[in-house]
């Protein structure tokens, strides 16, 4: 599938803003969460930051962004519409905990029920994005049962992993919260790995045969449609050399999983002034990394249209 | 009046039986369609269909096949439903064009019609008064022959010809001096009847749609289809049977079918005897002027040996009880019929199918089960139609024999220096079998079969006199040396060379030729090359870079050798740069036109027709109908029949002449609703409301036979009456099919020093080789004449079916489906040579090569590689931009094919052509394949210097919404 | 609404018979042109004349080669909207743009609505979606919803575009649901197969595969043929033969 940018970015940034709201409202529910005001602007701004960032993001991939609101209407069964609901509806909870925590500075009480109920909405949504990808048969390598983990698992993690560095920024390590952004980390990459290793090993359901009907006996595409590529093509005949993605993998761990990991280890055994610095790196490492991740994401999916432009046969263009 | 049946009208092909539309608020079940519907003839090819033009707010919305027209019934192709995107290329000429700057560099002003027309009438009629064959005047792609033809004929120039001579003259000569018809247009197979049709080297065909619609009939019964193709594609891909011949060699495939026939004795002796000179007693004294010749009667009746009488009688007479073997004395004279030589010669073991089959590439065992299969179809399977008939010698028949057994061929066995043989080959087996024009068999389509050779003697003997119309047609039929186009040294008069010694037959023309004769002078020098339809510095050149580069030679004095280029052409093509003066032509949908009986027509095997074309839009450029425009010409220059006794235009433009020309008296272009009222068909006074008629019957006239007359046509008497009344006959006589063609004995005789006629010394050799009165097969002479060693491979090109030559590139639509074409190449033999997919190759001939990318396919002869034809353009043609597929790695294989021979021994150099008719052998073509190094560009060789596109050409647009506009008033307009 | 409705009156769709195409392109642009001012306009073309063109088209025709038992052949593959009965392309429609229809069972994409998401394109197995990029949305083949009722065109026009001008007659269309219409016979009788149906959209459309090889009618000769007379040779067969 073509890597779009829109969406990639989308799907990180929001993810990530989910995450952290995750994170928040259940350090309130668990009266983890201090109600500092400097705290709640700085985590709450980010996170919606991120949100809304991505959200407009999302609107350049589409041909009509003036009509994006009639995306809201088909719930029923469509989950990129449950999507954009649970997004627009994290606002509400979102609101409450906001005006709790930074007009009454309190993060206890009803507002921690908000929190809650800010956790749940925001599970909700990249639960249903993740859906989005999981729920398209012609996908193999989405159309599995790893992907809506792996949507929760990298949206909680980049959201502590944030957390993390901003309670180290403004003097208030929690060693709790970069534990739980350690095991995020760990879990992160195990996932990752885990299913690679399984979209790596898929056998195709699909072949070219079952794909024209004709049994029996290799079928060679030798005429396209059409000499030069078409929207096809462009849009899910992207392909990537092995080699590439190999390499691209490498840079993801190392970025996404590895650095972050050693970062957080560290500001989780050293002084203060350095903890603070490292918690920073793991963030600014973490960033490119779920980006590089995400892009794989896309590029290494395969799209049963594929098989009929012989893509998948001996390398044709 | 209609024609056949609609083609898809299967129940499962029908509309629904409840069409009311289910209420859907998201869209318009119903929109209007159009304001106006024309019926016309398409011209996306020459296959002639007739549509149905939906326009809508004055513009072209949707075009449909007529169902009610019976070429197409119904149906339409690729190209006809691409018609919008052809109508609106950017790539149409807009207003006459008179070039500033040196021939070729593209730079041209715009000038008024009466200017282009003044300076055309100056020239030409110096040129009338001096010497009319210095106007050289060759048409391509043209439909109205019938026309050019006597424009030329008036004219005074023997210098015509259209485009049949680099196209499938084999096919038509073969045809016309064998059996009096041909394939290509002017026969087809019987799709109702036949349970076993055989194709050879076809891969569309002019009957682009009939050929289609038949073949899914056939598929529908069941019916076998075997296609004798070396590539696997199109008709071949759903063929039962594909038969990967090896180029060049079907002539000894179907000989050595003939071999197990003639051995087995599965031939049909009483259809051989009634319909053929299979009994016509040949002279055989050898060294003898007449040797080879038919023994005639002092009244000239050939003569055949009775059995029963134990004489030599009348062979045409009816109770003739012939021998069909054996050797008689007659006065004193040695004769054999001509059966015994045909069974002499093909029973020799040189042709038995083991002989054979290394060299078809065709396993021996495949032969004989072929042959097998062909006679269990034509005797075990034999059928009656309870049709009683008359036949020419008035017996009665009860019903019709048929033997449901059709053959097809096209170019493949055309476009090869053999072809013509080859292609008679084929005719003697359907003649042996008896299938032609029988039910089941192949049939002729009126006014097909005429008695050999089918058609008048070319005029223009002498080279034309001052202000002097040639006697007739310049184009025509030969059948003695004295009927040749030569001096009294022997050398041509025509400046192609057609009907010379290098191509006796020459019976279209040699279009191929007259740039290279023309730069050379030879054999004289010409004024004026006038070019219509035919893109001649590209597509339809051999040699082309040479071709091209002659269009702009210049000799010492500095004068371009082919002094002045006028040129019609509609689009932007490569030739239209290389013009003095460019007549800028309509669009087909934009003129009258008229598809005459007397040129090409749209007949059927049930009956004959013919058809206009009709201007369903008016055209936004200052451009003019070519047609009328040679008609403006005739009358400036007063060409006799084309003004009056005043001297007044005698046609007001092309729809005039359609209705009012009279080759004949009562004989005209068009034979539908003659006479001053309209009541007679055929011959008739001239209709003023012709046109009027043929367009409300939709845009042509078609009359159906009687069951009487639709088979047996070459003897049967109710059709022969009927070929009569509508002229296609002067009188009912038969049509006795030539198995042996004592035109060509003639020719041999000349080579033996017999006769006035003799041809000069160094091409007796090859007249006495090649003018065999019996199909004969020998190599192809490209194959021969290099080192096979050194260019193992074939190269032939194939009609894609969604593209007209070089049409397709300006078409918006139909270039997307293919604006590369690719060379395929089998695995086996790319894995021997070391070629992947996608690859890019040299492909290197004796005498050029071209650049292109490979792509592998398993369903080709291994020995043979091949590509699309015409998708490589130059260049800037067709108006595409710079960066089009088309010019950057689409190619044209033309560059890579000799015009002429490597030199003999003598250093000769023959013509790349068939050396009884001319015909261009293009698929001739030897190659070697060489992978190109990875630092070459990844982009198609030769390029050519981009070509400067006209004035006041806009830029292209960057997207094309076509069609939105109809649908925001479908909206409105909807209840 | 992109709910699927539960069952649909109709099953309308095409047969396309893979025996009989020789991949001429008729339905290609026969489509083309009729839904470039149909229901669907336009059906936008990016760089008509320069390089890269690519366009919307509702119908594109594939060649493979199958290397099957009988020595392989060439098969020309038209690919368009199967009109599938449970198609994700619809309930993956976040605006309720696509939709099937319970009375004929056509999907189809209402262009005021469409978002341009491309997220039907995703969900389509068979590549049957092209966004039109100048007019921002998703555009498909309409089972030429507008021909097919449309009371303007004569009655034996009322059938899609494609299967109208289809030379070799290898185009049908009619109610696949109803189990005695002659495109269900004709389905039945030639083996008619869907394609993946392992994905579950249940297409409607249906593809009848190339014939197995066989003599058509005809009874091939078991040997070759036999000398005529193995005594006096051909010409006294002949002989014998005229000889009466
Ligand atoms: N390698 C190879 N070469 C071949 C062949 C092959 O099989 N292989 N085939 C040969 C054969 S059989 C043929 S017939 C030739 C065909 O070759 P050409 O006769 O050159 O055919 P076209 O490419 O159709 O060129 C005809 C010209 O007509 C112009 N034209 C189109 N419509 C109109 C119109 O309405 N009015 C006017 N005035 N002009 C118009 C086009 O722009 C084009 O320039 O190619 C021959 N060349
Ligand atoms: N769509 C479309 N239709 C056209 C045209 C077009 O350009 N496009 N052009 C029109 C014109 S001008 C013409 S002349 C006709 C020509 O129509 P066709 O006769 O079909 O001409 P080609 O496409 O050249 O096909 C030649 C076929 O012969 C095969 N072949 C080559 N060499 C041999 C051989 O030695 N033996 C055998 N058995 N086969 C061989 C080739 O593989 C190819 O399939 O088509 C007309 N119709
Ligand atoms: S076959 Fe030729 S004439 Fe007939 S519709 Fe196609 S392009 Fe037109
Ligand atoms: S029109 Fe018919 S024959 Fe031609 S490609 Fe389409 S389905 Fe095949
Ligand atoms: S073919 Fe594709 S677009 Fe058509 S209904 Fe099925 S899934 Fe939807
Ligand atoms: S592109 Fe249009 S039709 Fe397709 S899912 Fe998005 S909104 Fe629906
Ligand atoms: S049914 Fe209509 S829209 Fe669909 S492919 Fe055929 S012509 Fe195109
Ligand atoms: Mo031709």
């Amino acid at each position: 599938m073509h890597p779009t940018f829109s969406i990639i970015f989308f799907t990180a940034a929001a993810g990530a803003g989910y995450g952290l709201l995750a994170v928040l409202g259940i350090l309130a529910a668990v009266g983890q969460l201090p109600p500092d005001r400097i705290l709640g602007l700085a985590s709450l701004g980010i996170a919606l930051a991120l949100i809304a960032g991505g959200l407009v993001s999302s609107t350049f991939h589409l041909g009509r962004p003036e009509r994006a609101w009639r995306a809201l209407s088909q719930w029923r069964s469509s989950w990129l519409s449950r999507e954009g609901i649970a997004s627009l509806f994290t606002f509400v909870p979102t609101g409450l905990f906001a005006i709790g925590w930074l007009v009454c500075a309190r993060t206890d009480g009803i507002v921690a029920l908000a929190g809650v109920a800010m956790t749940a909405a925001a599970v909700i949504t990249v639960a249903a994005t993740g859906m989005i990808y999981a729920s398209l048969k012609p996908i193999a390598q989405w159309n599995t049962r790893f992907t809506v983990p792996a949507y929760l698992i990298f949206a909680l993690m980049t959201g502590t992993v944030l957390l993390d560095a901003v309670l180290a920024l403004l003097d208030r390590p929690d060693r709790a919260v970069t534990m739980a952004a350690l095991i995020a980390i760990g879990l992160g990459w195990i996932w990752k790995r885990a299913t690679w290793r399984h979209n790596d090993g898929i056998a195709p359901a699909v072949t070219l045969n079952s794909a024209t009907g004709l049994k029996g006996g290799e079928v060679r595409s030798i005429e396209w449609p059409h000499t030069e590529e078409n929207y096809l093509l462009k849009e899910m005949g992207y392909r990537i050399a092995r080699k590439h993605a190999a390499r691209l993998r490498v840079l993801a761990q190392l970025f996404a999983f590895a650095l972050p990991l050693v970062a957080t280890a560290a500001a989780l055994l050293t002084a203060p002034t350095l903890a603070k610095a490292a918690s920073v790196i793991a963030v600014l490492a973490q960033a490119p990394g779920i980006l590089i991740e995400r892009w794989l994401f896309f590029a290494e999916a395969r799209h049963t249209v594929t098989l009929y432009y012989g893509l998948d046969a001996a390398a044709r263009r | 009046m209609t024609g056949r049946s609609a083609a898809n009208a299967a129940p499962t092909q029908r509309p629904l039986a409840e069409t009311r539309a289910p209420s859907d608020p998201g869209i318009d079940p119903c929109p209007a369609v159009s304001d106006a519907v024309h019926r016309t003839t398409c011209y996306m090819c020459a296959c002639r269909c007739g549509i149905k033009v939906h326009i809508k707010d004055g513009q072209v919305r949707y075009i449909q096949g007529d169902r009610d027209h019976p070429v197409n019934r119904g149906v339409i192709c690729g190209k006809g439903s691409a018609g919008i995107m052809q109508h609106l290329s950017p790539a149409r000429l807009r207003k006459p064009l008179l070039r500033t700057g040196a021939r070729g560099a593209g730079e041209f002003r715009e000038i008024e019609w009466d200017e282009a027309l003044a300076i055309a009438t100056q020239r030409l009629a110096r040129i009338r008064a001096g010497d009319p064959k210095r106007l050289a005047f060759f048409t391509g792609r043209d439909q109205s022959q019938s026309l050019t033809g006597w424009w030329a004929a008036q004219f005074g120039t023997p210098n015509f010809a259209a485009h049949g001579g680099f196209c499938s003259v084999n096919m038509a000569v073969a045809g016309f001096t064998t059996i009096g018809g041909s394939f290509w247009e002017f026969g087809e197979p019987d799709w109702e009847h036949t349970r076993y049709f055989m194709l050879f080297g076809v891969a569309e065909d002019h009957d682009s749609n009939p050929i289609k619609i038949g073949l899914g009939k056939l598929k529908a019964r069941g019916v076998k289809v075997v296609s004798v193709n070396p590539c696997r594609t199109g008709y071949s891909a759903i063929a039962d049977e594909w038969i990967g011949i090896r180029p060049g060699t079907d002539g000894l495939f179907v000989l050595a079918i003939i071999h197990e026939l003639l051995k087995a004795g599965r031939i049909d002796l009483d259809y051989l005897i009634a319909h053929t000179n299979a009994h016509h007693l040949i002279i055989r004294d050898a060294g003898a002027a007449d040797d080879g010749l038919f023994l005639r009667d002092p009244e000239g009746h050939v003569l055949g040996w009775d059995r029963a009488q134990g004489r030599a009688a009348d062979a045409g007479a009816a109770d003739l009880r012939p021998a069909l073997t054996g050797t008689y004395e007659v006065d004193g004279r040695a004769c054999t019929p001509a059966f015994q030589l045909i069974a002499e010669r093909y029973l020799d073991q040189a042709y038995s199918p083991d002989a054979v089959a290394a060299c078809c590439g065709i396993a021996a065992d495949t032969i004989r089960r072929i042959a097998a299969e062909l006679a269990n179809v034509a005797f075990e399977q034999a059928i009656e139609l309870p049709v009683a008939w008359t036949d020419c010698s008035g017996r009665r028949h009860a019903s019709m024999r048929g033997r449901p057994l059709a053959m097809h061929a096209m170019r493949g066995i055309s476009a090869h220096s053999n072809g013509f043989h080859t292609c008679r080959a084929i005719h003697l087996l359907q003649v042996l079998l008896g299938t032609v024009d029988v039910p089941g068999g192949f049939r002729f389509k009126p006014p097909y079969p005429k008695p050999p050779p089918a058609g008048a003697k070319p005029c223009g003997k002498g080279g034309g006199r001052p202000d002097t119309p040639l006697a007739g047609m310049p184009l025509g039929m030969i059948t003695a040396p004295e009927d040749l186009l030569v001096d009294a040294q022997g050398a041509p008069e025509r400046i192609d060379k057609a009907y010379s010694w290098e191509a006796p037959f020459a019976a279209h023309g040699l279009l191929h030729t007259v740039i290279a004769n023309a730069a050379r002078r030879d054999p004289y020098r010409i004024d004026t090359l006038f070019l219509y339809m035919a893109n001649v510095a590209w597509n339809s050149a051999m040699n082309t870079t040479q071709t091209i580069s002659m269009l702009t030679e210049k000799d010492a004095s500095g004068a371009y050798k082919i002094p002045f280029v006028i040129y019609s052409d509609a689009y932007f093509s490569e030739t239209v740069p290389y013009a003095d003066l460019v007549l800028p032509d309509t669009t087909y949908l934009e003129r009258h036109d008229c598809i005459s009986l007397l040129d090409r027509p749209i007949s059927q095997a049930d009956g004959p027709g013919d058809a206009i074309r009709v201007p369903v839009v008016t055209p936004d450029r200052d451009v003019r109908p070519f047609q009328s425009v040679l008609l403006d010409l005739s009358a400036r220059l007063g060409l006799p029949g084309m003004v009056d006794a005043d001297g007044r235009p005698k046609y007001r433009d092309y729809a005039d002449y359609m209705v009012r020309h009279e080759r004949t008296p009562g004989l005209g272009p068009l034979a539908g609703w003659r006479g001053e009222n309209g009541d007679a068909f055929g011959k008739g006074a001239p209709n003023p409301d012709q046109l009027e008629r043929y367009i409300t019957n939709g845009g042509f006239w078609h009359h159906a036979l009687t069951a009487e007359q639709k088979y047996y046509k070459m003897a049967n008497r109710a059709y022969l009456d009927f070929a009569v009344a509508m002229g296609f006959l002067a009188t009912p006589t038969p049509t006795v099919f030539q198995l042996y063609a004592e035109p060509l004995q003639r020719f041999r005789l000349a080579a033996r020093g017999h006769g006035a006629v003799l041809p000069p010394a160094p091409q007796r050799e090859a007249i006495a080789r090649y003018f065999d009165p019996l199909p004969i097969w020998y190599a192809p002479f490209e194959e021969e004449a290099i080192d096979k060693a050194a260019y193992p491979l074939h190269a032939v090109t194939q009609r894609p079916m969604h593209m007209y030559h070089s049409w397709g590139a300006q078409n918006a639509w139909l270039r997307q489906i293919t604006s590369q074409n690719r060379l395929f190449v089998h695995g086996a033999t790319a894995a021997r040579l070391g070629l992947d997919d996608d690859d890019w190759v040299w492909i290197e001939s004796h005498h050029g090569k071209v650049k292109g990318q490979i792509r592998i396919v398993e369903g080709v002869n291994p020995d043979t590689v091949w590509t699309w034809n015409a998708i490589g353009r130059r260049r800037g043609a067709g108006m595409l931009d710079h960066d089009a597929p088309e010019a950057t790695r689409g190619f044209l294989l033309n560059h890579a094919i000799a015009d002429l021979l490597p030199p003999d021994a003598a250093g000769r150099r023959r013509l790349n052509a068939d050396p009884v008719t001319g015909q261009a052998a293009w698929f001739d073509l030897r190659v070697r394949l060489r992978k190109c190094a990875a630092a070459e560009l990844a982009q198609s060789a030769p390029q050519l210097p981009p070509l400067k596109p006209p004035p006041g050409t806009a830029p292209n647009p960057r997207s094309l919404g076509f069609g939105a506009h109809f649908r925001a008033r479908a909206g409105e307009t909807t209840p | 609404m992109t709910d699927l409705p539960a069952a649909t009156d109709r099953k309308l769709g095409l047969v396309i018979d893979l025996d009989t195409c020789v991949g001429c392109q008729a339905c290609v642009t026969s489509c083309k042109e009729w839904n470039s001012g149909g229901s669907m306009a336009p059906l936008t073309d990016l760089n008509p004349y320069g390089a890269q063109a690519h366009g919307v088209w509702f119908n594109r025709v594939h060649a493979y080669e199958h290397g099957c038992t009988d020595g392989g052949r060439t098969v020309h593959f038209p690919r368009s909207c199967l009109h599938c009965a449970t198609p994700a392309c619809v309930t993956v429609c976040p605006t309720g743009a696509s939709y099937k229809r319970a009375a004929d069972g056509i999907v189809l994409i209402d262009d005021d609505k469409c978002i341009g998401c491309q997220l039907c394109s995703w969900a389509c197995p068979y590549g049957a979606r092209e966004l039109d990029p100048i007019e921002g949305v998703m555009k498909k083949c309409t089972l030429c919803v507008d021909r097919i009722y449309n009371d303007n065109l004569e009655p034996e026009d009322r059938v899609p575009a494609c299967v109208a001008a289809c030379p070799t007659g290898a185009r049908h269309f009619g109610d696949l649901g109803d189990a005695s219409s002659p495109v269900s016979r004709l389905v039945r009788e030639r083996g008619g197969v869907d394609l993946m149906p392992e994905l579950g959209y249940g297409p409607v459309n249906k593809y009848l595969p190339p014939r197995p090889r066989a003599a058509g009618t005809l009874q091939a000769p078991a040997q070759a043929l036999a000398p005529a007379d193995p005594a006096g040779g051909f010409l006294g067969w002949v002989d014998r033969l005229l000889s009466d």
